[in-house]
């Protein structure tokens, strides 16, 4: 073949009709083969208990897809048997026993031992391996096995221990075969025994996942899912749009109604991340007709209707409806004038209104400025004058941990594993990093819970300190966000309390 | 003999220069707000997590302590771990360079191939409609910037014409033979067309929003450059032969015109490479600046650090090789 210019531009026509040709069109009818989910964010580690990505809540349902937990967490937040089918402690609360489950064989074909589970927790309470939950795993020690049992000693009483093991960092990862590969070697070809195993994986484009077909829990309807990591939201819509992806997460509401409405399907259920204002007891925040009158004055459920398109559950405590310790009786009141009355008898008015800083992200969650905004309108109607300030997430990590916010910071939390300590506990206890409050009073109330070992007694204890935060408005919670996912008609999505999409539980429709 | 003295002179500035991006890029990221550590901190976790992070990662020791660990790593090919995955940050970087000079490539291609058909077409019907239409096109181009470009094209040939693949820069389905990560290239030595359409049907939207605001600035200085060559005498001597005014331009102008235009580029490249970081994100790009992004937001100290030494190396070696032309085309510099 003579080749020329004429040639070789009649060859790049055909090669790119051939390469357009072949695009994948998935199509909303057709059935699916392979499931293709467009997801918000990259996933930068495969190794889920060390490092900034095991305490990474958008990572998990990835994860999760791949490794098991100890214990299996159900879409409402409930624990269910997993690799651990039983688990305990002893009489005097010395020592927690559990059972592993029997039959479950890594991706490589290797048997599930105790000794791996052992292991696992062995590792993550060591500072060496950079856990950052060595403070919680650290108060179980001597880790040992005995026959189908894992012992360990209570070297600090938690009641939330077992918690743990359907919340961050309680993954078990394969002895035998990290102690063969390394770290680096894990970080190329990581097993587990997860639903799914990980078959390719391209940094910052996607993961291509493999059913498990000896999984425990049954294999998985879909034998191949492809997660895209599409971090931008108008990407990720167009993705679905177009058919190139089936299902997707985390785009604006006003895209969800459109699309749900019209070719796509679309499920929006409330998840455990809540949108709250920290209150820090500086300034004007240590008057407390300052801080009720700020959260009183804000009329939650017009926030939601109006600018989330309904698309979020107003709270009055930073515990939601699934959590344990939420009490449906603990209320905050919308009451403007009530409000006004409160500032006027600390000496401010309309004309003389009380001046405040607020903190807040601009699109680190769906409308959070947007939210501040109004909330900022609402205040100036009752004599609040508060001045925005926009900045990184980042910046409000740094700031939180150094007790350094301004006297309000808009914040959203999370809590996947639905206990109070993890809510109200680190949120609201001064001495934790994550708190902004150091009054003596609510440390006092909170203290003796950490460790109080009557389960009933211990989440009444945490609604008595949710009512007193209320009654005196140390924090405002606004909502509970609600989680929208598009899907195409073919795809059954179930979605999970925690946020975490999961591909094994998607079925065909 | 001069061109060796601008060289060695090149050379020396360009130390210095990587010295101090170096210097600047570890300070202002550790001065800027955003701890890694803070960032990473659990609920629950104590003063005494933070200290256990804080020197698990380094960050515990003064500053000039840690950029002289830093440096003396750098110096012998180590330029730290990356806090997020745990990989060596050079091998990430290269890893992902690849992809990035080959969008950048493509982009500059189609941004001469956009640009030049633009100015030769003005030039050909310069004072008519034609001409006004494109110096309209030319303006809206540049106008418009590139990611916007960007979100116009995944509307149009991504949702109502879906002709070109969305976001990532292969279908994941596909299995791929390359021993190196220069896909596009490596498909086309291969003579796997079926890859190399499929790469290029991935590339194709990014690199062409990157190239529409590059392609107007193109445009607009070859014109401007082939309209003055235009009256030039010996212009005027091919046409009084008789010569056709398309063969004119192309023949005997151009050439001329193009000179300043390719100096242009040249610079225009750099600029090209520091734009990829917008596009690729957002066309989940696996490029350097979709990593650079990603770096950022997680405060990934030693991820940014490698990045943006990679991109001064890339704009300083640009900048030098334009340099080098330069001389070698300049007569006055060559014969000196």
């Amino acid at each position: 073949m003579k080749i020329n210019r004429r040639s070789i531009l009649k060859l790049s026509a055909a090669s790119i009709a051939a390469g357009t040709i072949g695009l994948p069109k998935l199509g909303f009818a057709q059935a699916i083969d392979e499931l293709v989910i467009a997801y918000s964010v990259n996933l930068p580690s495969w190794d889920p208990t060390v490092g900034p990505s095991a305490v990474n809540p958008t990572i998990q349902g990835i994860y999760q897809s791949v490794f098991d937990q100890y214990i299996l967490q159900q879409p409402d937040l409930k624990p269910a048997p997993g690799l651990l089918t039983e688990w305990g402690w002893n009489e005097d609360r010395s020592q927690v026993w559990m059972t592993v489950r029997e039959g479950v064989t890594w991706h490589d074909g290797s048997p599930f031992t105790p000794e791996d589970v052992a292991w696992n927790l062995a590792r993550v309470a060591n500072p060496d391996t950079g856990s950052p939950m060595q403070f919680v795993w650290g108060t179980l020690t001597n880790h040992r096995v005995e026959g189908n049992k894992v012992i360990a000693d209570v070297a600090q009483f938690d009641p939330t221990i077992f918690k743990w093991m359907y919340f961050l960092t309680g993954y078990v990862l394969p002895k035998a075969y990290y102690e063969k590969v390394g770290p680096e070697g894990f970080e190329a070809a990581p097993i587990g025994t997860g639903p799914y195993m990980v078959e390719k994986f391209e940094r910052n484009a996607f993961v291509r996942l493999k059913a498990n077909a000896n999984y425990w829990g049954g294999k998985p309807e879909f034998d191949t899912v492809t997660i895209k990591f599409v971090p931008d939201a108008a990407a990720r819509v167009a993705e679905v749009e177009s058919g190139n992806s089936h299902v997707t997460l985390e785009m604006p509401y006003e895209e969800y109604d459109r699309l749900k409405n019209g070719p796509l399907a679309g499920v929006a259920a409330p998840i455990s991340d809540i949108g709250m204002i920290f209150l820090n007891d500086i300034e004007v925040m240590t008057d407390p007709n300052v801080r009720m009158a700020a959260a009183i004055s804000i009329d939650k459920q017009a926030i939601i209707d109006r600018l989330m398109s309904g698309y979020g559950v107003k709270i009055d405590t930073l515990e939601t409806p699934e959590y344990e310790a939420y009490d449906p009786s603990i209320t905050v009141e919308y009451n403007p004038d009530k409000a006004v009355e409160l500032l006027a008898a600390s000496g401010y008015g309309p004309d003389n209104p009380v001046k405040f800083k607020i903190q807040t992200t601009k699109g680190f969650k769906p409308k959070d400025y947007e939210m501040v905004q109004a909330i900022v309108g609402l205040w100036r109607k009752v004599g609040i004058e508060a001045e925005i300030e926009i900045y990184e997430i980042a910046k409000h990590y740094e700031l939180r941990a150094a007790d350094q916010l301004a006297p309000a910071a808009f914040y959203n939390w999370g809590n996947s594993v639905g206990d109070p300590t993890t809510s109200t506990g680190f949120a609201m206890f001064g001495p934790s990093p994550h708190s902004v409050w150091d009054g003596q009073d609510l440390i006092d109330m909170i203290n003796p819970l950490w460790a109080e070992p009557d389960e009933a007694k211990r989440i009444e204890g945490w609604k008595a300190v949710d009512r007193y935060i209320a009654e005196n408005a140390l924090v405002i919670p606004l909502l509970q966000y609600v989680q929208p996912i598009l899907h195409a008609p073919g795809v059954v999505v179930t979605p999970h309390a925690s946020g975490a999409l999961l591909p094994h539980l998607m079925k065909r429709a | 003999m001069q061109i060796l003295r601008i060289l060695l002179m090149r050379l020396t500035t360009t130390a210095i220069t990587l010295l101090g991006v170096a210097i600047i890029v570890f300070f202002v990221i550790r001065v800027v707000p955003g701890n890694p550590v803070a960032m990473m901190l659990p609920p629950g976790a104590t003063e005494d997590d933070i200290a256990r992070l804080n020197a698990l990662y380094g960050l515990d020791k003064s500053l000039v302590a840690q950029f002289g660990i830093w440096l003396s790593g750098v110096v012998q090919g180590d330029f730290g771990t990356s806090i997020t995955s745990r990989q060596p940050v050079l091998g990430l970087v290269l890893g992902r360079l690849p992809a990035t000079l080959e969008l950048s490539i493509m982009a500059l291609v189609i941004a001469c191939l956009l640009g030049g058909a633009a100015a030769l077409t003005g030039t050909r019907y310069r004072g008519t409609r034609t001409e006004a239409a494109i110096d309209v096109a030319d303006g809206v181009a540049l106008s418009v910037p590139d990611f916007l470009w960007g979100l116009v094209l995944i509307l149009l040939f991504g949702v109502l014409v879906p002709i070109f693949h969305i976001s990532g820069r292969v279908t994941p389905s596909l299995d791929l033979p390359f021993t190196t990560n220069f896909y596009l290239f490596e498909s086309l030595l291969r003579l796997r067309l079926d890859l190399w359409a499929d790469i290029v049907s991935h590339m194709f939207m990014p690199a062409l929003a990157l190239a529409i605001p590059l392609a107007a600035i193109i445009g607009q200085l070859l014109k401007q450059s082939l309209k003055e060559t235009m009256n030039l005498d010996y212009v005027t001597l091919a046409r009084t032969k008789g010569y056709g005014e398309t063969r004119v331009i192309l023949r005997e102008a151009l050439r001329n015109a193009a000179l300043p235009t390719l100096t242009l580029v040249g610079v225009q490249f750099t600029f090209l490479i520091g734009g990829t970081v917008i596009i690729e994100r957002l066309f989940s790009y696996e490029g350097l600046g979709n990593m650079a992004i990603d770096a950022v937001i997680n405060r990934d100290l030693p991820l940014i650090q490698g990045i943006v030494i990679l991109f001064a190396v890339i704009f300083t070696a640009v900048n030098l090789a334009v340099d080098l032309l330069y001389a070698v085309l300049n007569p006055r510099l060559r014969h000196a």
